[in-house]
């Protein structure tokens, strides 16, 4: 990680660089969301930085932050360099609307998502990040090629990694199977063993289950 | 059935020539049941491709906010099922730096010794199901082989052939077995003899070069853009390996060579892999002859690590330690951070976030192969449909890290 | 017919009870066997299962290993992997089905020719693990009748031949009903225990 980068963007940037620190041995940036393309594509043409490469794209769900309630983290490195910096940027209104709290499809609804630029014009590899932040998160990119779901299906509703979202909370997209009672479990004793079971009522005494003699 | 004799049109029975939509899987074999690609052909060659993941997410990441820290271990083991204690060791690593705690030495060499032959193994059936895709279905015989020699001293050393959950923030859940080292010393080379058999049963057939050779080729910047790390990026001509640019444990402390490629096409991809194990061989030679034959394994500090099962059972103080760790958990300080290990695929890094709790608040984990898979679409448009097996086996995508 | 007769005198030493789930050809030395057409059926269907394996997760690990040089299914009559789920009768399901493969997982077990057999191998495909969340099926039960569980996460590749035999019994009995294997007692660890906890 490297302090240098983050003096360097704090002295290019300024005001856009809300705060900076270092902690177990990372450096962060906080950025304002405005700037975040401009400050990615700074730090991969910046020779005293040339985050060349692309680690990772997150988001944090933090619900009870008023006004701002998603964190977007980016992770990069430098291949030439061998520093690595984090970016993050503070997003999202925490209710865009009060009738969204009333009525969860209007806080899912596309209008309504959290928004930030896309960084895929400067790292190919943003692309499924962001897609899969979209998908867990439900964080709009914008200029993003290709925004779909990547590991949910199409038909889902809801954003899971959300807080709010109950982690049990399953959308089948097929109708379950209404099986016959006697072949549901518990089975019958003797089910399962081709070569029939002991059970203890069947232990003589003085010997174990398999009919040897105990010591 | 129809019978044969229909008048047909003229060309009736002729395929439609331009363009074709194929879906490949998810439950094409070459597949691996997790992955579906949507390709538009114009005769076997890939106009469009369009690689669908997520048949395999399981909510790894949600399932990690519910329980404690240590509660994370068995779903972290399920995410690269082919080198589990690689991914164990990562985990650990990542919650002991949040508490700024360093394990022992002789832990270290342990991890490292473990996790060693955890690669050896991963690597061995990216290999073995690389080659049994492209019908090579003996050398899959003797990679299944080698692994199963690994697998007989994990089992000796964990109690689980596949799925250990051995990590434990501050240490390894057991020391190890007092025949440790012996059994190790004894696996090691003859999984490299049945590596070198393997190997020499498909480098020696046309077949299997003519289809991976100058196939799924990717160049070095692109493969920095998309993320790529570890095998897949080095087989591209970029030396970057956690174990050696940004040393962890007591990688330093070892000698072995980084191999690298030169085309980045599946040919290196395997080439690297195979030299890999070797690599890797040498690496627990040296572990083994640095690590202590006695002393302590975790470190010792009531709040992390659990009591003597004894002291439970005998003392007062032993009983509430052990309650307040499993029932309340390892109370990790607020903050955050991203560490990073080098797994079986690639860099594989965890960026966790805690509130203090003794519950994490969010656990990312950076799987190495949804980068790796990402690419996948470059490689395979303009080249023919039967590159595309070759291509997906050689980039190791495992389903349980890529889908979460 | 050789094979008649060692058949045969395997009957002979069963229990009586046992004997129409055990035997199926009740050969005579004179060189012709009786058996009913059904028996016969099943008896020729339970060795030579030609498998579709549904291979999605951790499973997949020991599933190989199955198929590997060490325990190798194929001593089982159960070695042909087929890729086509119309040429297959044995469907195993092995790993995790999440809400997403359900569909692709109904759809093979549709086109698979009867009679089909269903193996739920691991615990994930058997009731969802523990993953017990938004995105995981809880059991292929939910979707598709099963015959054997295979409990374990994942199953040694001894519970998977206890399995697999089950299954193969159950196909000599001509039995559907839901079969599962149960742990069973090692008799070598009764004797002499071992000593699982190591000393620190
Ligand atoms: S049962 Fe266990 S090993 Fe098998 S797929 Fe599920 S989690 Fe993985």
């Amino acid at each position: 990680m490297s302090k240098q980068v983050l003096d360097r963007i704090a002295q290019v940037f300024g005001a856009a660089i809300l705060e900076t620190h270092s902690a177990f041995g990372d450096d962060t940036a906080v950025v304002e969301p405005s700037h975040w393309l401009e400050i990615a594509r700074f730090l991969r043409d910046d020779p005293a930085s040339s985050m060349d490469h692309f680690i990772d794209l997150t988001a944090v769900d933090y619900p009870q932050r008023s006004g701002t309630r998603f964190d977007v983290v980016l992770h990069l490195r430098s291949s030439e360099r061998l520093h690595r910096v984090r970016l993050k940027a503070r997003i999202g209104a925490r209710c865009a609307n009060p009738a969204a709290d009333a009525n969860p499809a209007a806080d899912v609804a596309e209008a309504a998502l959290p928004k930030i630029d896309s960084l895929t014009s400067v790292w190919v590899g943003a692309n499924w990040f962001e897609r899969e932040c979209f998908d867990m998160f439900g964080i709009a990119f914008i200029g993003h090629p290709d925004l779909r779901r990547i590991l949910m299906y199409e038909q889902f509703v809801g954003y899971p990694l959300r807080k709010d979202y109950p982690a049990a909370k399953t959308q089948p997209l097929l109708e379950y199977r209404q099986a016959d009672n006697e072949k549901l479990p518990p089975f019958d004793e003797h089910e399962g063993m081709s070569f029939g079971r002991k059970t203890h009522a069947d232990r003589q005494p003085g010997r174990n289950l398999l009919g040897f003699e105990e010591d | 059935m129809e019978p044969l004799d229909v008048e047909l049109e003229d060309g009736e029975l002729e395929l439609p020539n331009d363009p074709m939509q194929v879906l490949m899987g998810p439950a094409h074999p070459a597949m691996h049941g997790t992955i579906r690609i949507a390709l538009e052909l114009s005769g076997e060659t890939i106009r469009k491709a369009d690689v669908q993941i997520g048949y395999l997410h399981r909510g790894f990441e949600k399932m990690c906010e519910r329980g404690t820290w240590t509660q994370c271990f068995p779903y972290v083991d399920r995410l690269n099922y082919a080198s589990p204690l690689l991914n164990n060791v990562g985990f650990a690593l990542a919650v002991e730096k949040m508490l700024s705690v360093t394990v022992p030495e002789r832990c270290q060499h342990y991890r490292v010794a473990l996790g060693e032959l955890a690669r050896i193994c991963d690597h061995l059936v990216c290999l073995g199901a690389m080659a049994m895709e492209l019908g090579a279905f003996t050398p899959f015989l003797y990679y299944v082989k080698a692994r199963e020699l690994i697998w007989d001293v994990f089992e000796e050393e964990t109690g689980a052939r596949v799925t250990h959950s051995f990590g434990r923030v501050g240490g390894m859940a057991l020391p190890p077995t007092p025949f440790f080292k012996e059994m190790v010393r004894s696996a090691v080379p003859a999984v490299l003899a049945l590596v070198d058999d393997g190997e020499k049963l498909l480098l020696k057939n046309r077949i299997f070069l003519d289809r991976i050779e100058n196939v799924g080729v990717m160049g070095k910047d692109m493969a920095l853009a998309l993320g790529w790390t570890g095998v897949v990026l080095r087989a591209t001509g970029v030396p970057y390996d956690v174990r050696k640019s940004h040393p962890y444990m007591t990688y330093d402390r070892y000698e072995f060579e980084v191999p690298v490629g030169t085309r980045g096409d599946c040919y290196d991809r395997f080439m690297c892999r195979a030299e890999e194990m070797r690599q890797s061989a040498r690496i627990i030679e040296q572990a083994l002859d640095m690590m202590a034959d006695d002393g302590p394994v975790s470190i010792e500090d009531p709040r992390i690590v659990l009591p003597a099962k004894d002291e439970v059972y005998s003392t007062i103080e032993g009983t509430i330690q052990h309650f307040k760790i499993v029932m309340e958990g390892i109370q990790v300080p607020a903050g955050e951070c991203y560490s990073y290990t080098e797994a079986g695929n690639g860099e594989l890094g965890f960026y966790i976030v805690s509130d203090g709790s003794g519950t994490p608040y969010r656990v990312r984990i950076r799987p190495p192969c949804f980068a790796s898979t990402q690419g996948l679409e470059r490689m395979i448009v303009g080249a023919m449909l039967p590159d595309v097996v070759p291509t997906f086996g050689s980039i190791n995508m495992i389903g349980g890290e890529c889908d979460h | 017919m050789g094979s008649v007769s060692a058949v045969t005198s395997m009957s002979d030493n069963s229990a009586p009870d046992l004997e129409r789930s055990q035997l199926v050809l009740e050969g005579s030395q004179q060189g012709f066997a009786t058996t009913r057409f059904e028996d016969l059926l099943n008896w020729a269907r339970k060795y030579s299962l030609f498998q579709y394996p549904f291979v999605t997760a951790c499973c997949a690990m020991e599933f190989m290993a199955l198929a590997g040089p060490r325990f190798d299914m194929a001593r089982f009559g159960a070695e042909a992997p087929r890729f086509s789920p119309r040429q297959s009768d044995l469907l195993w399901v092995v790993g995790t089905i999440s809400q997403r493969q359900a569909p692709v997982l109904k759809t093979v077990y549709d086109q698979m020719a009867d009679p089909k057999y269903v193996i739920a191998f691991g615990t994930c495909a058997s009731s969802g693990g523990f993953y017990d969340n938004y995105t995981t099926l809880p059991g292929i039960d939910k979707i598709i009748p099963v015959d054997v569980f295979v409990p374990g996460c994942p199953p040694r590749p001894e519970t998977v031949i206890d399995g697999l035999l089950l299954l193969q019994d159950k196909i000599t009995r001509g039995d559907r009903s839901v079969g599962i294997v149960k742990p069973r007692v090692d008799p070598v660890q009764l004797r002499n225990p071992v000593q699982l906890r190591r000393k620190a």
